[in-house]
């Protein structure tokens, strides 16, 4: 088998040294009834070709947005990666180094990690971010988790349209936890937090200033969740929030159906002893140079095990580093750029949507994503338009349609959508 | 008057009147090696013997300091959480981390003086 | 020799003078950079219309900084060049099984048909991709014996927390809420006992001190300690083989007891790499166990993530696993959801897991087969055993052999000399090497636990073993000063930790 070095005659040396005579003296420990011999229902191991034939032959049974018309968001977005995003986290000592627990063999690592956590705190307008948690929900439950830890209250409030995802994955973690309670509406005295998502799961931007109020009135925290990151180069700063945290995959991740994607949290620098996660951190070497390190790590699983802040372990190391390098490209006339671009799209999409008999646009605001109201139920118009070739979106509840557009967006596309869209409603 | 005592989980106390002024001991503080932060307590909390009165933080350790005793939490040293020196100090001087006004001095009884400690922790690996 | 091209710096500002020795780069942060009056992307122009977001245009500096595309190549690239990875040396980092991870995987999930699909795409469109999430499973509930699997979960940790929160799920239902506590070891992985508590479980630690693994009284005295039956224990966390590098010998014993008390028996699958082909947990008394698909099925662990921790579970907690979880209906593959599986616990993570992970996960697995699998286990232990038998006379050896695919050593014999654990692994990146895991488990002072993983040769442990043997001579003789410069060459001498955790500054800012 091609993955493995040893030959025969290196594991009868090495056998010879240890003393025994066959490997099997060595699962001595293990009891008799516990060993398998074979495996009926699994296949020989097999060469690179054959391998990838199998397999490619499974990805050409997809629709790949690369292929048709794509009009899909609702958490996770088709936007452009550039070639160098792919080539550099292809890369050896980025691909397959370790968590950088040796730093002085992990500097590179490191500093796009605090590269990163500068990125995510620039963009957020928090003191401080975190070297990254799984996605955006998981996120999101983390930052609820947190919230209750530093108000020592337990009571959680959704507080606008959250992604059903989020919510799913935030009842799950609350819920673990005894007299705990999530509930939607507004804050009041016992309450923990306060969850905003902008845009919301509709698409729909919202301002701050009324949630920081009352915030400010119950002493609960606020809680902004971004899952289009791509917005933050068009709608304000979240920066009154106490907590920013959502889903970074639109720079520099594929969809990849639906993972792995990168869940970036920030807050303000008052709560970062309370903070899940890895953080990278600024230090000097013995002879005074600048180097960086992973600090803070009193808070986490390694080493305060039951008391700690979270059981994370991970970061999305290499999906951080995609973000890094895709916003690097970017930089702040680009992003902002970017972001106008997602815009003017959808504004384009949303116009000639409804021009269509029968069609009404439901989201007056919105960034890149907004809400059509269809004549027919959406979920059916979403299954007769793939077999059609066109990926047109989010069937919500009943006749509502959310659609996306992004730089990716061509008006060929939306020309498509549209003529397909109107034939099917006839 | 007051005394300095000490429990096996490394706190030294001072006790003055009907107050005890809690730090960690030297060993605690050789064991820990160099103090990066201190979580210090909220004044008015009131505690039960054995629990939790403050965590002094290392790179690589988190250690939990009890409180000896049940009592009030009346003062805590915010200087410490600038100067973290002040933990490697005696606790009659900067090393002290909280007071705590006693309620129940019975529970200072089974402490162990400095002698006693010395031994204690001679035998300990 | 002349000072003039010294590069000199401090810890907060530019270089005065930037230069290059050999291969040695210096490299400062974006931000310091000069600012390029244009994007790296060259983006069109947008029309510049009115917006529609019903809230002001964000117009401030966001504080970005601008470079051009060969400035940001250059940037990234000078970077790694200060990364060790496996694909420089040998990577013995016990627990964490880093070997070799094979290029034909990326090359598959970087597939348009893989890469560019949307996770709410209508199922018709991704049927391939839910054939492969299908066949993984397959492959799971065959090696692990252990018939339910969910690749939902993001990574070991996140697998622990569905695994117990499936447990948790079935004892709820089931009328069994009063089970509050959960049995670790000491010498578990910091995760076990976050997780629990992460459940809202109590937890109680089984001490393995002497020997370092569980002994059957320890186990009752636990089991046992606020009940007559174990009617309160909801279960137990174990690590098998565990992280002391051993078989739990009485495993299926105290997987009886537990299960006769009425509780289920999770095992952290982080040390899968020493069976897998060959032993199947469902067969010693597993009811549920997360797999590390970036350990044992050789994803790349990218710098820390992202990994990948499916769950798999008897047939009877299969229906509390978290959702989805793909099915079969009319030759079709479906995402199985709430409705289909009423007993669940919910959602754990965003849409369906770490998929382009799991492209990875099979393609290596399909690669190795069943019989390829079983080689890697044999191969893994071989080896590790192998570097014990070689350095167990010159360190301090404190668990008898055989060990599994890792196996411990300690600083006890150096360490009044002043050289500790720490030493070598600074001492270990001098000689081109990852160090061992360090430190880990805790159950033993100055431990250094080795996993050589089956992708080394013979010839690349053998130049470890020298290695080791030279340090622990060298001290022997007295040569021991230099243990704690160690490392000389890496691109930063020995960090300092101290000034990091006390003043925290964890991002780049202008003053």
């Amino acid at each position: 088998m091609r993955y493995l070095p040893q030959t025969k005659k290196s594991r009868k040396e090495m056998l010879e040294a240890i003393g025994v005579s066959n490997v099997d003296e060595l699962y001595k420990d293990v009891p008799e009834s516990a060993f398998i011999d074979g495996f009926a229902d699994l296949p020989h191991h097999k060469g690179e070709l054959a391998v990838e034939r199998i397999l490619t032959s499974y990805a050409n049974e997809n629709i790949s947005a690369t292929n048709v018309p794509f009009f899909l968001g609702a958490g996770a977005y088709y936007h452009h990666i550039p070639a160098s995003v792919e080539y550099i986290i292809q890369r050896s000592e980025y691909l397959t180094a370790y968590t950088p627990y040796q730093p002085e063999i992990a500097q590179g690592t490191l500093q796009v990690i605090f590269e990163y956590q500068t990125f995510i705190a620039q963009l957020t307008g928090q003191d401080v971010a975190n070297a990254s948690l799984y996605d955006g929900a998981s996120s999101c439950a983390e930052a609820a988790l947190m919230a209750m830890r530093v108000t020592k209250r337990n009571k959680v409030v959704i507080g606008n349209e959250l992604h059903p995802d989020y919510r799913g994955v935030l009842k799950s973690y609350v819920g673990n936890l005894e007299d705990a309670s999530i509930e939607d509406g507004e804050p009041d005295e016992k309450t923990a937090c306060v969850i905003i998502q902008s845009p919301d799961f509709y698409g729909q931007p919202h301002g701050f200033e009324y949630w920081r109020k009352k915030c400010d009135e119950t002493g609960a925290l606020l809680v902004v969740v971004i899952n289009e990151i791509v917005s933050l180069g068009l709608l304000p700063s979240p920066e009154s929030a106490d907590i920013v945290c959502g889903e970074g995959q639109s720079i520099g991740l594929p969809m990849s159906y639906g993972g792995p994607h990168l869940g970036f949290f920030a807050c303000k620098k008052k709560l970062i002893r309370q903070m899940p996660g890895r953080l990278c951190g600024m230090t000097k070497d013995a002879d005074g140079k600048r180097g960086f390190v992973l600090t803070l790590s009193t808070r986490e699983q390694h080493i305060r095990r039951e008391k700690a802040t979270s059981n994370i372990c991970t970061n999305q190391g290499l999906c951080a580093l995609a973000f890094t390098i895709h916003m690097s490209l970017l930089g702040e006339d680009g992003f902002k750029r970017l972001a106008r671009l997602n815009h003017e799209a959808a504004c384009r999409l949303a116009d000639a949507l409804e021009e269509i008999d029968g069609v009404k646009l439901f989201t007056e605001h919105f960034f890149n994503e907004f809400v059509i109201e269809l004549p027919k139920d959406a979920k059916a118009i979403v299954d007769v338009l793939a077999e059609k070739s066109v990926i047109g979106g989010y069937a919500l509840d009943g006749n509502q349609l959310l659609v996306c557009a992004t730089e990716m967006t061509t008006d060929e596309d939306i020309k498509t959508f549209v003529s397909v869209l109107t034939e099917v409603l006839k | 008057m007051s005394e300095i005592k000490f429990t096996n989980e490394h706190e030294c106390i001072k006790i003055d009147g009907d107050v005890a002024w809690i730090g960690i001991t030297k060993y605690a503080q050789e064991a820990l090696g160099d103090v990066v932060h201190v979580e210090l307590p909220e004044v008015g909390k009131q505690l039960k013997k054995g629990d939790n009165l403050a965590v002094v933080e290392s790179v690589k350790t988190a250690a939990e300091v009890y409180s000896p005793v049940d009592g009030e939490i009346i003062e805590a040293n915010v200087d410490m959480e600038n100067n973290l020196e002040l933990v490697a100090q005696l606790v009659s001087e900067g090393g002290w981390i909280a007071k705590i006004k006693i309620s129940d001095a019975s529970q200072l009884e089974g402490l162990m003086d400095e002698v006693k400690y010395n031994e204690y922790t001679e035998n300990l690996d | 020799m002349s000072n003039e091209l010294e590069i000199t710096q401090d810890i907060n500002n530019k270089f005065t003078a930037q230069q290059a020795r050999g291969l040695n780069y210096e490299e400062n942060l974006l931000w310091e950079k000069e600012r390029s009056d244009h994007s790296g992307v060259d983006l069109p122009v947008p029309e510049g219309s009115a917006v529609r977001t019903g809230l002001p245009e964000r117009t401030e500096d966001i504080g970005l900084p601008q470079v051009s595309e060969p400035q940001v190549v250059r940037h990234f690239v000078k970077m790694s060049t200060w990364n060790y990875s496996i694909d420089h040396g040998f990577f013995p980092l016990g627990s964490c099984t880093m070997k070799h991870n094979p290029r034909l995987s990326e090359k598959l999930a970087c597939l348009a048909g893989f890469a560019h699909i949307h996770p709410k795409q209508p199922e018709s469109t991704v049927q391939g991709a839910l054939k492969l999430m299908y066949e993984l499973q397959n492959w799971l509930a065959e090696l692990t014996a252990l018939p339910g699997v969910c690749l939902v979960p993001a990574a070991g940790a996140q697998g622990e927390l569905a695994g117990m929160m499936t447990i948790k799920r079935a004892h709820e239902l089931n009328n069994q809420s009063q089970r509050k506590i959960v049995l670790t070891p000491d010498s578990s992985h910091g995760t076990n006992p976050a997780t629990a508590v992460m459940c809202g479980y109590e937890l109680r630690v089984i001490s393995t001190k002497d020997t370092g693994r569980i002994s059957i009284e320890a186990f009752k005295e636990a089991l046992y300690a606020t009940s007559d039956d174990g009617s309160d224990i909801a279960g137990m966390m174990v690590t098998n083989p565990n992280t002391c590098g051993l078989f739990e010998t009485n495993i299926k014993e105290l997987a009886d007891l537990l299960h006769e008390a009425g509780g289920y028996f999770y095992c952290d699958g982080a040390n899968f790499n020493a069976l897998v082909g060959k032993i199947r947990p469902g067969d010693f008394g597993v009811d549920v166990m997360h797999v590390n698909l970036h350990k044992t099925f050789s994803t790349p662990h990218g710098g820390g993530g992202p990994g990948s921790g499916p769950i798999c579970t008897t047939v009877k907690l299969a229906p509390y696993m978290p959702v989805p979880v793909v099915g079969m209906k009319n030759d079709t593959y479906c995402l199985q959801w709430e409705e289909d599986r009423p007993e669940t616990l919910g959602r754990l993570k965003g849409f369906n897991g770490q998929f382009a992970i799991h492209v990875r996960a099979l393609s290596y697995m399909m690669s190795c087969g069943a019989n390829g699998l079983k080689q890697v286990a044999e191969d893994a232990v071989l080896s590790a055993n192998y570097i014990f038998s070689q350095l167990k006379d010159d360190f301090h050896a404190p668990y008898d052999a055989p060990c599994m695919h890792e196996c411990i050593i300690t600083d006890k014999i150096q360490k009044d000399t002043g050289v500790t654990t720490i030493d070598f692994a600074k001492a270990l990146c001098e000689y081109g090497f990852h160090p061992m895991t360090v430190y880990f488990p805790i159950v033993l002072s100055g431990t250094m636990l080795i996993e050589p993983t089956e992708t080394e040769s013979k010839e690349s442990i053998d130049r470890f073993i020298t290695v080791m043997k030279k340090f622990a001579e060298d001290i022997k003789s007295g040569d021991t000063e230099k243990f704690h410069s160690f490392p000389l060459s890496t691109p930063r001498k020995r960090l300092d930790e101290v000034i990091a955790a006390r003043n925290p500054v964890l991002r780049w800012s202008c003053n």
